[in-house]
C-alpha cells in the first residue's frame, strides 16, 4: 500500500537501527511514547525486539480511554439508565469498568448503548429518533475533539434538540506539563504524538524545551518512523542539546491545522480535567461553551452517578505516569486480565496494559 | 389464498395455509429435491461410507446481503466448510430458518434462491428443514440454522494432535476479505473493492487430499481468523507456531481498511479460507495442489510449527521483530484516533 509499505520494510529500518546505534555508543536512553497508538505501534510491528538494548520504552498518558475517571463512566451509565435515552459511544469505552459497572453490563441489562465508528453517527441517529436523547460520550484528545466539535455545530444547524455530548475531551500538553515536573520522572526524550500534532503544531510543546530541556520529537506511526524518531531523539541525547522536531513531517505542520484549531476553539473552552490515576491537571480538559449548553449532556439531562471507587491494588495511575511498568503491577496477568480488567488500561486497545498484555508476553 | 404475501406474517409460521402455501411457493421451488419434498418428518437418507461427519451451525449477518455473497450462500458454505476441515464429502444439509415477522417475501426468495446456488455449487443436498416466524424485533430479519453430514475416507484423520514441529502451515488464499466486507457494508463506509471470500471449499480440500498430501490439519478460519485458528490448535500441545508476517496474503482494500480502522486482519472473518497444516516434505505439493484450484489461487505457505514456545503462536513481524499473536478478547473495535 503507497505511504505506508514504503515506512515498513526491513531494509530502511535496519539502517536506522545502525545509526541509531551508532549514535547512542551504549548510551543509556529513556524514552516515553506519549501516545497509546505509539504504545501499539511499537508492539504489533515487534520494535522493541530490534531497538538498541540501551533503549528503554515508556508508555506515557496518551490513551485517551485510560485516563477517562471512573466519574466519567459512572456518569455515562447514569444517562443510559434514564428512559428514553440512546447512549452511544467509540467502541474503546465500551468495556470499561466504571464503579460497580460498565457500558457492557449495562447493555445486557437493557439500557441503549451503541458503539458507532464516527461521531456524525450519532447526529444521523438522534435525526432518526426524534422521541429519544442521544448522548454521544466524547473522550479524546485534540485529534478527536474537532470531529466532536464539527459534530455539534451540525446538530445546531439542523435544529436538533435531542443530541448531547458527555463532554471528557482533554488536551496533551497541559498534561505533558504536569509529567515533565512529576520529580519521580526518569525520562531523557519523549516521543510525541504526530496525531495530535497534525492538529495543534509542534509550537504547543516548545515549553517542554524551553523549560524542562527534555528532547522531544513529533513522530509518526510507521516502524520506519518511529525508529527514525528515536534516532533524531539518540542525537538530541548524544549531542545534549535538547531540541522539538519534527520528524512525521508528511503529516505535521509546524503551525498544526487552524482550521480543525478553529472548531475545537469555536465549540470548546479549557478548564480543569481530572486524569484517572494522576488527578486534577489545570487547564487539561475542555469544556462545552455555555452558548452550546443545549448540547451539553451535564447541563441537559439529570442523572445522578453512584458514589465513585476505584479499584484496590491498581497502578494505572504509575503507569499513565510512566513511572512504573504494567509487568510491576501485582494485578497485571493475574487478576487483571483482558477478559476481567480491572482498571481501564487493561481494556482499551490503546492501553498500556493491554498493549503489554496482548503484545508483550514472551513465553 | 395462495396469492403471494408482500411480507412474513406470523400466521406463515402457525403450521396452516400460509405456511404450507410459503414452503411450497418460496422453499420446494427453490430447492426441489426428491426426499425434501417428501415433506416427512424426517429425511431418509443413503450413505455410501460408515464413517460420517456431522455438524451443525447457526448463522446471524448484518446486512443480510452483502459484498460477495448473503446469509443463504454464508449458511451453506460455513456448514459444508466445517465438513470439508474434517475431511468429509458433504453430502446433506438440513435448513432450519428463524424469519422475524414483517420480512419482505422477496428477501427470503432471495435467500432461498441464493442457498440453492450454493448448495449445487457445493455439491450438496438440502433434505429437510424448517420455518419458524418470531414476532417483529425479536429477530434480525432471518436467522438460520444448518446441519450438514459429510462421509469420511480411510485415513488418521485431521486433528492437531498430528502436527509436529517443523510442520508448514499453509492458507489458501488472502486473509480478511469476509470480515471487512460485512463491516464495511453494515456500516455503509463505502470502502470500495471489498467483496466477502464466501464460498465452498470441499472441491479444494479435495483436491489437495487427492494430489496424496499428507494433511494433518485443516480448519477453515471464520470468527476470530487465522490467528485463532492457530491459537486453537496449538493450545495444550508440545509445540507453537510462527507466521511471517510478509508471507499471509491478503488484497489491497483489506489492508486499507484495517489501517483506517485500526483493525488487525490477522483476527477478520473469512468465510473461504482453509489454513492447513502438512508434513514439510508435502507442503510444496499441497501449495502446488491449492494453486491450481480455482479457490485456492493465491495460496501460500505462511508459518511453521515449532518445537518452543509450545502451545503459543508468534508473529515474525516484516522489520524482524517478534510478537505474540495471542486469542482475541471480545471484538475488535475502530481505534478513537
Amino acid at each position: 500500500m503507497k505511504y505506508l509499505d514504503e515506512y515498513r520494510r526491513p531494509g530502511p529500518v535496519q539502517a536506522l537501527l545502525e545509526k541509531t546505534r551508532q549514535a547512542l555508543a551504549g548510551r543509556k536512553a529513556v524514552l516515553m511514547e506519549v501516545c497509546g497508538t505509539h504504545t501499539v505501534a511499537i508492539f504489533r510491528s515487534g520494535l522493541r525486539q530490534v531497538l538498541p538494548e540501551s533503549v528503554e520504552l515508556l508508555s506515557g498518558p496518551g490513551c485517551p480511554v485510560c485516563v477517562t475517571p471512573n466519574r466519567y463512566l459512572d456518569q455515562a451509565i447514569a444517562y443510559g439508565r434514564l428512559p428514553g435515552t440512546i447512549v452511544t459511544t467509540f467502541g474503546d469505552m465500551f468495556r470499561v469498568p466504571g464503579s460497580s459497572s460498565s457500558l457492557e453490563r449495562e447493555k445486557a441489562s437493557g439500557a441503549d448503548i451503541r458503539t458507532v465508528y464516527s461521531p456524525a453517527e450519532s447526529v444521523e441517529l438522534a435525526a432518526q429518533n426524534p422521541d429519544r436523547h442521544v448522548v454521544f460520550l466524547g473522550v479524546g484528545f485534540e485529534t478527536t475533539t474537532p470531529g466532536v466539535a464539527a459534530c455539534v455545530l451540525t446538530a445546531r444547524d439542523r435544529g436538533l434538540r435531542n443530541y448531547s455530548v458527555l463532554c471528557g475531551h482533554k488536551t496533551v500538553p497541559q498534561a505533558l506539563r504536569a509529567l515533565a515536573s512529576d520529580p519521580e520522572l526518569r525520562v531523557g526524550g519523549l516521543i510525541l504524538p504526530g496525531h495530535v500534532s497534525t492538529v495543534i503544531g509542534a509550537e504547543p510543546y516548545r515549553f517542554l524545551v524551553s523549560e524542562f530541556h527534555i528532547p522531544s520529537v513529533i513522530v509518526g506511526f510507521e516502524p520506519a518512523d518511529i525508529v527514525q524518531g528515536v534516532l533524531m531523539l539518540a542525537r538530541q541525547i548524544a549531542e545534549g542539546a535538547p531540541r522539538l522536531e519534527i520528524q512525521y513531517r508528511r503529516s505535521v505542520q509546524p503551525q498544526g491545522n487552524a482550521k480543525a484549531v478553529g472548531f475545537i476553539e469555536r465549540v470548546f473552552e479549557p478548564c480543569d480535567s481530572v486524569w484517572r490515576g494522576i488527578g486534577n491537571i489545570p487547564g487539561s480538559g475542555l469544556r462545552i461553551r455555555s452558548e452550546f449548553a443545549e448540547f451539553d449532556a451535564e447541563k441537559r439531562l439529570d442523572a445522578e452517578p453512584e458514589p465513585e471507587k476505584s479499584a484496590a491494588g491498581c497502578i494505572c495511575g504509575q503507569v499513565l505516569r510512566g513511572v512504573r511498568k504494567p509487568s510491576d503491577c501485582a494485578l497485571f496477568g493475574s487478576s487483571c486480565t483482558p477478559t476481567a480488567p480491572v482498571g481501564a488500561c487493561m481494556v482499551s486497545s490503546e492501553g498500556t496494559c493491554a498493549a503489554y498484555y496482548k503484545y508483550g508476553r514472551e513465553s | 389464498m395462495g396469492e403471494k404475501a408482500e411480507q412474513i406474517l406470523l400466521a406463515h409460521g402457525s403450521g396452516g395455509r400460509l405456511s404450507h402455501d410459503l414452503v411450497g411457493s418460496s422453499i420446494l421451488k427453490a430447492l426441489p429435491d426428491p426426499v425434501l419434498e417428501k415433506l416427512t418428518d424426517s429425511a431418509e437418507l443413503e450413505l455410501d461410507s460408515r464413517r460420517i461427519a456431522f455438524t451443525t451451525d447457526s448463522y446471524t449477518v448484518r446486512p443480510l446481503f452483502f459484498p460477495g455473497g448473503d446469509i443463504g450462500r454464508l449458511a451453506v458454505c460455513g456448514t459444508v466448510n466445517d465438513l470439508a476441515a474434517m475431511g468429509a464429502k458433504p453430502r446433506f444439509l438440513s435448513l432450519a430458518l428463524i424469519i422475524e415477522e414483517g420480512l419482505e417475501r422477496a428477501v427470503l426468495d432471495r435467500v432461498v434462491g441464493s442457498i440453492a446456488a450454493a448448495a449445487r455449487e457445493a455439491g450438496v443436498r438440502i433434505v429437510t428443514g424448517d420455518t419458524k416466524v418470531v414476532e417483529k424485533g425479536k429477530g434480525d430479519g432471518l436467522f438460520i440454522n444448518t446441519a450438514g453430514i459429510g462421509e469420511l475416507g480411510d485415513g488418521p484423520g485431521f486433528s492437531p494432535e498430528r502436527i509436529a514441529a517443523g510442520d508448514k502451515v499453509l492458507v489458501n488464499g488472502t486473509i480478511g476479505d469476509h470480515g471487512a466486507a460485512v463491516i464495511s457494508e453494515r456500516q455503509a463506509l463505502g470502502i470500495g473493492g471489498l467483496a466477502s471470500d464466501c464460498a465452498p471449499l470441499w472441491g479444494l480440500v479435495k483436491s489437495v487430499l487427492d494430489a496424496g498430501c499428507k494433511v494433518k490439519f485443516m480448519r477453515d478460519a471464520t470468527r476470530g481468523g487465522l490467528a485463532t485458528v492457530l491459537n486453537e490448535a496449538a493450545a495444550g500441545r508440545s509445540f507453537g507456531f510462527t507466521v511471517s508476517e510478509s508471507a499471509v496474503p491478503m488484497r489491497e482494500p483489506v489492508r486499507a481498511f484495517c489501517e483506517l480502522l485500526g483493525f488487525d486482519p490477522l483476527y477478520m472473518a473469512n468465510e473461504g479460507k482453509m489454513v492447513l497444516v502438512a508434513a514439510p516434505e508435502d507442503a510444496e505439493r499441497a501449495l502446488a495442489a491449492l494453486r491450481a484450484h480455482p479457490l485456492g489461487r493465491d495460496a501460500a505457505v505462511i508459518g511453521e510449527a515449532v518445537p518452543a514456545p509450545a502451545g503459543k503462536v508468534f508473529l515474525a513481524t516484516a522489520v524482524r521483530g517478534r510478537r505474540i499473536l495471542d486469542m482475541l478478547v471480545g471484538d475488535q473495535f475502530p481505534r478513537i484516533c
